[in-house]
This record gives C-alpha cells, structure tokens and sequence, in this order.
C-alpha cells in the first residue's frame, strides 16, 4: 500500500498571549516550522480576538508567504451578539477556509469547503459522513475518542482525519471564566487576567495534586498529551495529519521532532527524549487514545 | 401567551406514577443502558416498563419522552438505533437526540416520529437551533445553561421551534455534551457512556478527622470533623489555584430558577425542565407538585409558594446559575 506523506497541522493558539507574542510566534513558525497546516484565530474568548486585529494580517501574509495552508479557526462556543460575529467574520464571504468548532458555524459554511475542528461532536462514522456531505474536507476528531472509535471513523470517512497528538488536551468550555474567577472577578470586568499564564493556570487538588489547567473559560488538561509512541499505529489505521497544540515552549523544535519521527528518520524513543527536554511543565499522557482515564500515560506493550 | 409545560424526569416506572400524579404534563427517561445521559446502575426502563409506562401517562393526559441522548459509539450504533427504533414503534411522544448521525438516522428512519434536540447538542445560537431544524426536523430545543435570560430572549425570536430550559436540579457548569473532565479523571465519558463522576469510581477516605471524597485518582473535595460530605462531583468540588482554596468552578449548589418563571414565559420560553431522573419518587413528587402550583399560578395570576423547593436543592443551597449574567 503507497503511504501518502502524514501531514502536519498547528492548532490555534488557546491561550491569550499578547499580540506580539502571538506575532513573533507565527512569524517563527511560518520562516521555520516543518508542518503543513497552521490554524489561526481566536476559538476561547472572542473578548480577546480585538487584540490580534492589528496583527492579523501580517501574520496570515507570512504564512501564505511560506507556504502554509491557513485555517481559520472560528469560536467554540456562540452564546451572544460578539460571539456570533467573530464567527461570522469568518463564515461569511465565501473566501476563507474555515474549521467549524460549533454547528452554527458548520450552518453557515454548508455547501463549501470546510474544515471540522475537534470541539464539535464527532463520535462516530455516521456524524462524520453527515459532515463530509455538508462540504467537509478535513475533520480534526475530539481528544477523549479511543483509538477503537477512531479506527472505525478513519476506515469509513472520505474525507482526511486528523487527530491532536501533542499540548494540554482542551476538556471543557464554559461561560463562566475560571480564570476571572480564580482572581475573585466576572467575565464582563475579566481586566483579562488570563493574559499572566502562558501555558494556563494550574490547578491543584485540595491535596496538592496537580490536576487541571484553566484558560479562560476553558479549562484543560494539567498533562500535556505525548502520542508519539503511537503515530505509527495512527498513521497505520489512516490517520492524514498529526495536530500539535501549541505551548509557551519552542514548538519549532516540537514540530521538528514530531515531522522526523512521522517520517522515520529517529526513532519514537528519540523523539520522546526532546519532547521531554522541551516540555518540562507537566507529565505527558496518552489514556484517551488508549481508552482509559485521559490524566494516564500507558506504556504500549511492546 | 401558552402555560408552560412541565417536564419532568422519571428514573424508574414509580418515579414516572409519582411525576404524573404530582401533575407532569410530560416525563422524560431512557433505556437501562448507555444509550441515555444518566446510565446509573439501577436506574431506567426496559421495553416493558416504558410501554407500561406510556399506558399509565397517556391514559393521565401525560406525554412521554425518550432520552437517547448520547453520541454512538463508532462502529457499534446498533443499540441507539434500536433505540429510536423502539420508540417509534412503542408510540412515545417525542425523542431526546444529541448526535448528528442520530438525528439524520431518526429523521429519515421515523420521519413522524417527533424529534427534541437534547442539551447534550449544546445548541446554544439561533444558527445552530436552525440548522437542527432545517436539517432533521427537530421541534424542541433543550437550551444549554449557557444562556442568560436576555440571550433567550433574543433566541426564541429566531427560531421557529420550541424551547424547553432546565429550571430545578443538577448544574452543569460547563456547557453540556462538551466536557471531557469526568471522563480525564475517571476514563469514563459523560458523551459516550452516559454517566458524569461515576459512583464506581467515587471513593471516600478518613484521615484522622478529615474526610476526604476522591474520584478516581483526584481528591474532589475535603470535609472536617462534623462537615456534612456531599457527593464528588468533579466540577463541584474544592481546588486550588493562586495559593487558594475554593469552589474554583461552582458550589455545590443546585439550580433553582422558580422565582424566574415569569421572565421565562416572557422570554418565549415553551417548557420547563426539572433535572433528577436519578432522584426518588418521594422528591420528584415533591418538585413536580410545587412546580405545578408555580405554573398553574403564574397562568392565573394568582401567587405561589415556592419554599419547600429550598429545602429540595443541593446541601440546601440554590442558585439561578447562568440564567443571571452576574454568574459568568
């Protein structure tokens, strides 16, 4: 069977980094990164999109520049008025290539071309196909699937299908913002102090045991999810694209390693080795994919 | 401007006598498996009781509704086929969907058979509500508890179906059908297997005078000598974060929106649904009575007494969740 090459896919930055920050990393990624796919835009808060407006487009003109395919990453979730025209920029005029992370945005995009990001619920293969008649051309699966779910997904679909192999695994998003909270404020008077964690703000147990992270109104995994142990197994069951979530840590480096490793030139063991130099914040974990508790990291039998 | 309807839960075939006779206009359940949102061991009906169940409401002017509200797993989506299947063939009043392969299945299988969009769908815009209604006939929106009031306002007047809003009982903080937290903690997914901080994983544990409440590996939450210890429910429970220790996400307090149903009927809401399918037939006869004479006031203008609700919620401790935007 003739192999086509896995490709690469950055998902959207989830934390709120400041604008230059936010600039220079896309800058770096677009003049060095070895992925194929970077995903841009605001998908937690859309309190926070205005601040990446002024450096928006030099940064979509980069990437076109080097090559990249741009998708726009559009809102999780769409309760009100600023909601909806976040989202709308985006789904409307037809022009831009867009991941849906909510129905209403695979509402507005049916009929064209489309992306489905892993915030909306694809569990299985009739979903899947219902998507790919509305014009998806890619779907990126949620975190939590077993490989068993993703297997039967993948041997079904017509449309390539993308798992997220690295980065804090997104596990829930609310309209309370924890962050905010945390900090003894509300959403509308946030004076945006998720903008201090970089990588989110850790949460422990009453006991001391490092457990969550929060972002915002998102709140995520404390681990950060490895799969490289299992990429060959993915790209074996028909995985197309390998999805990195980016972290405040040198995701050249990281892309650099998952792209060597997807093509054989080190090995799964050498590419762990890096990736724990790089990522040194947090355990890794697989248990999603191995059908077990998501916090886990399973050993494969060899 | 229509009564409201009250729907109400049913765990078991006493619970759905006690909802009918404590005056449901509907009850909701599920089948005794994965296939519904509240897969509790000893919870639920068989094909039997729900066709007893359905004689018993039908003949009180009561409808049913068929939760069948989690997502298929991949390749084995022949029990909530069945499912809907069943409930076509049994004569319920309407299902209970989440999924979108689901909803095409249900739609093109049973296309008469009355479709409800579930919470766990987390429609929670008027595009999404219409998409589910163009695309597969869905007559009823459950709204998830995302949604203010003035947001529900401006909803029902895009939309041309039906919305039923949760008023009394659990709360979900995260928006529903999309929270993998449960399931980080315990490998169990609330979407997948129906059961969010599942008893088999709940353990709790004395140290000297503490008594600590785990979830899997996770301490939920911590209780000094004397503190009354509730259930660890993950996003209930007591963290740390900032050198704090608090309620980070909610107290564990239940949702209690009673003094709103007027500005819910305002807002054009249809139906109001009261959580609890894992509750006794002594508490949802409780709720549902004191329901009714709300509703029944509210329709004649006359006043009603709410009290003996306060004493129904969560450690005795209620809150309007994020029907208030004071709460985000």
């Amino acid at each position: 069977m003739k192999m086509t090459r896995t490709e690469l896919t950055l998902g959207p930055v989830l934390y709120n980094w400041s604008p230059e920050r936010w600039r220079d990393y896309y800058f770096e990624i677009a003049d060095e990164a070895p992925v194929d796919n970077v995903c841009v835009g605001e998908v937690v808060c859309s309190k926070r999109a205005p601040f990446f407006e002024p450096v928006l487009a030099d940064v979509l003109e980069r990437l076109e520049g080097a090559g990249k395919r741009i998708i726009h990453a559009a809102p999780i979730l769409i309760m009100d008025a600023r909601d909806t025209a976040l989202a709308r920029a985006l789904t409307s005029g037809g022009c831009l290539y867009v991941e849906a992370n909510d129905l209403a945005e695979v509402a507005d995009l049916k009929g064209r071309p489309f992306a489905v990001g892993p915030f909306v619920n694809a569990y299985n293969e009739g979903t899947v196909a219902y998507l790919a008649r509305q014009g998806a051309t890619r779907i990126c699966l949620p975190a939590e699937l077993p490989i068993e779910s993703i297997d039967r997904i993948a041997k079904s679909s017509t449309i390539p299908v993308e798992v997220q192999v690295f980065g804090r695994i997104p596990l829930a998003i609310s309209a309370r913002c924890y962050h905010a909270r945390a900090h003894g404020l509300h959403k509308s008077g946030c004076q945006y102090v998720c903008g201090l964690d970089e990588d989110g703000m850790v949460v422990r147990t009453v006991d001391g045991v490092p457990f969550l992270t929060l972002n915002g109104t998102q709140t995520q995994s404390y681990t950060c999810l490895n799969l490289t142990h299992q990429l060959a197994r993915l790209q074996a069951i028909g995985i197309s694209a390998f999805r990195l979530n980016p972290q405040a840590v040198d995701m050249v480096a990281v892309s650099q390693l998952f792209r060597d490793v997807t093509d054989n030139k080190i090995t799964p063991e050498e590419a762990m080795a890096g990736l724990t130099e790089l990522w040194t914040e947090s355990p890794f974990s697989n248990g999603f994919l191995m059908g077990q508790e998501g916090v886990k990291y399973i050993h494969a039998a060899e | 401007m229509t009564k409201l309807e009250l729907v109400c839960p049913a765990g078991t075939p006493a619970a759905l006598r006690a909802a009918v006779d404590a005056g449901a206009d509907t009850v909701y359940l599920g089948f005794r498996d994965a296939t519904n949102a509240r897969n509790f061991p000893g919870l639920n009906f068989s094909r039997k009781e729900l066709a007893a169940g359905l004689d018993y409401a039908h003949t009180h002017g009561s409808k049913v509704l068929l939760a069948v509200n989690t997502f298929p797993k991949a390749g084995e989506p022949l029990p909530w086929h069945q499912a809907i299947d069943d409930a076509a063939h049994l004569g319920v009043d309407a299902v209970i969907i989440a999924d979108i392969g689901l909803a095409d299945y249900a739609a093109r299988k049973h296309p008469d058979l009355r479709r409800h969009l579930s919470v766990q769908a987390a429609a929670s815009s008027a595009a999404a509500v219409n998409f589910y209604a163009r695309e597969f006939g869905i007559k009823r929106v459950v709204l998830p508890r995302v949604l203010t009031v003035p947001e529900i306002a401006q909803l029902t007047a895009q939309i041309d179906v039906e919305t039923e809003v949760f008023v009394f009982g659990g709360l979900c903080v995260m928006t529903e059908g999309r929270c993998s937290l449960s399931a980080y903690a315990t490998g169990q997914s609330p979407n997948s297997c129906g059961v969010c901080s599942p008893a088999s994983h709940v353990r709790y544990l004395e140290r000297g005078s503490v008594l600590s409440s785990k979830l899997g590996a996770f301490t939920i939450d911590e209780f000094a000598d004397g503190e009354p210890a509730g259930y660890p429910t993950l996003c209930k429970g007591r963290f740390q974060a900032l050198e704090r220790t608090s309620y980070l996400f909610e107290e564990p307090a239940s949702l209690n929106i009673a003094a709103m149903l007027p500005e819910l009927a305002a807002a054009g809401v249809s139906a109001l649904k009261i959580e609890g399918r894992q509750r006794s037939k002594a508490y949802v006869a409780q709720v549902v009575r004191s329901f009714r004479s709300a509703v029944d006031a509210l329709d004649d203008g006359s006043g009603a007494d709410l009290s003996a609700l306060q004493a129904l919620s969560e450690g005795g401790r209620s809150t309007s969740g994020g029907f208030r935007k004071a709460w985000q």
